[in-house]
């Protein structure tokens, strides 16, 4: 049933962007009340409040379609993955998720070669405009976007896209998107320290909710799931502070391929342990 | 190290005698790394967050940790095992850190394998603890700037390096900040196997996994 909704979704956005406005009206609204139902059977059981996405796979994608050849876009894998991503939080917030955190950029990959980099750098500002614009994601679901890591490490244009991006959705009260860019987990709790210890004034020790509190995801709920596309079972220095009960996930389709089916597989999987993840938390809450 | 709870439940025993039959496994994995050439292992005894337990399985615990190093570590002395502890002395009972350091003086100078204990160990405490101490040095005069690279050198065991693979039995698919700083990049391997049933060929088994995994560390 999945797969037919997302034929719906796919049609509707191909006859948005030519123009067929009455047709792809209808299609929109067939794959939305299909999801719609199908939503309303998985909330049955649980749904999470947070997860995580680590988009792994662009390139491979790319490489396996060769898109790549004749270098006419190199960087169409990442341009696949944008629209993955975009219609995977659609799904997410439909669902009933209140938050999603994907790892957009580490500060790993600005080892990459300087042209990709740029590409990317790029890439980004583009995709942050597009979310931006009237007619953009971020305004029709009222997402606030939050972009977490070394801000600085980017280039001035993304920088200050994303800088907007953040101001103009600061009083949004929708769903909240997290977009860590130059980020790891390791940079990301260094500075913790580093405020922590700015901030110790007269207190003698440093405290873990301290560090809890100066890291980037301070107000935020921890992620309920972290899943990795392109079935690699590492973190690479993704949320580590915050993944502490996180439920980790390592379908094998590349980011590309992830989609509304996927997603539903994950909740599911999700929800069968659930029940045993609950009792631990409360166990360890109630000692703490 | 999980699944021993699971285990005792499964044969309608307690707790506690999944722990028991759980220190076989853990020996048999260690031999089994050092005869696959293995130089470090790390085996997370006992967290931060088991202070939540039973009193009494807690009791337990503290008196089988230490009595568990006291056993063994002639033998680990023999194989050339290097016994270290990684974790926080607050509410550890003193007896067992008293058998940890005995260890860790006699097996000061071995080389073949480092076997880490966590014992207390949580991997946001350790991070906490090592800011501590660096702030320590920093009103000592003796750190002059903060960052990653000198930040490790604060952690508890700091020459171990960071870890290649980070094993989970009992199938539960978590990290539970065990290490959470060293595993940043480590391939994880969950297996269902319950770690009272486990010993050295899942650890094998294991490795081959590990084995045929890409590593790119965020490059190319």
């Amino acid at each position: 049933m999945s797969t037919i909704s997302e034929r719906f979704f796919l049609l509707q956005s191909h006859l948005e962007k030519n123009c067929k406005s009455k047709i792809s009206k209808i299609t929109g609204y067939v794959s939305f009340t299909m999801r719609k139902f199908l939503f309303s059977v998985l909330s049955i059981g649980p749904i999470p409040a947070h997860v995580a996405f680590i988009m792994d796979g662009n390139r491979r994608f790319a490489k396996r379609h060769t898109l790549l050849q004749d270098s006419i876009d190199p960087a169409s894998g990442h341009r696949l993955g944008f629209r993955s991503l975009i219609s995977t939080i659609q799904y997410c917030y439909e669902m009933g998720m209140k938050c999603v955190t994907v790892y957009a950029f580490s500060i790993d990959n600005f080892k990459r070669s300087p042209q990709e980099v740029q590409l990317l750098m790029d890439l980004m500002r583009e995709k942050i405009e597009e979310m931006s614009a009237e007619d953009g994601v971020l305004k029709s679901l009222d997402v606030k976007i939050n972009f977490w890591g070394n801000l600085e490490l980017l280039t001035e244009p993304t920088r200050l896209s994303a800088k907007r991006a953040m101001d103009t959705t600061m009083h949004n009260k929708g769903p909240v998107l997290s977009v860590c860019v130059a980020y790891t987990s390791t940079d990301e709790i260094t500075h913790a320290i580093e405020a922590s210890v700015r901030d110790l004034k007269g207190k003698d020790q440093v405290e873990v909710s301290d560090l809890e509190r100066n890291l980037y995801s301070a107000s935020y709920a921890e992620p309920d799931i972290i899943i990795r596309t392109s079935g690699e079972t590492r973190l690479s220095n993704f949320l580590l502070w915050q993944s502490d009960f996180t439920h980790l996930q390592n379908p094998k389709q590349l980011w590309p391929e992830f989609s509304l089916r996927h997603l539903v597989l994950a909740v599911l999987d999700y929800q069968l342990v659930y029940a045993y993840l609950k009792k631990r938390k409360e166990e360890i809450e109630k000692n703490k | 190290m999980d699944g021993n709870g699971r285990w005792a439940k499964q044969r309608d025993l307690p707790r506690t005698a999944g722990h028991t039959e759980g220190e076989s496994s853990l020996f048999d994995v260690v031999e089994g790394a050092i005869e696959i050439g293995v130089k470090a292992v790390s085996a997370y005894a006992f967290s931060t967050e088991n202070w939540s337990r039973s009193p009494a399985e807690v009791k337990f615990l503290m008196g089988f940790n230490r009595d568990v190093i006291r056993r063994r570590r002639d033998e680990m002395h023999e194989l050339g095992v290097r016994v270290r502890w990684a974790g926080r002395r607050p509410r550890l009972w003193g007896s067992v850190v008293k058998e940890l350091q005995v260890a860790e003086e006699l097996t000061r100078d071995n080389d073949v394998l480092t076997l880490t204990m966590c014992v207390n160990y949580g991997g946001r405490a350790e991070l906490a603890d090592a800011a501590d101490r660096m702030v320590a040095d920093a009103r000592a005069g003796r750190l002059k700037r903060v960052d990653e690279r000198t930040f490790a050198k604060y952690l508890y065991v700091p020459e171990l390096p960071d870890a290649d693979m980070v094993w989970r039995t009992s199938g539960e698919q978590r990290l539970s900040n065990y290490m959470l700083w060293q595993a940043a990049y480590s391939e994880m391997v969950f297996t269902d196997v319950l770690w009272p049933d486990v010993d050295r060929r899942d650890l094998w088994r294991a490795i081959t996994t590990y084995a045929e995994r890409d590593r790119r560390y965020g490059s190319a």
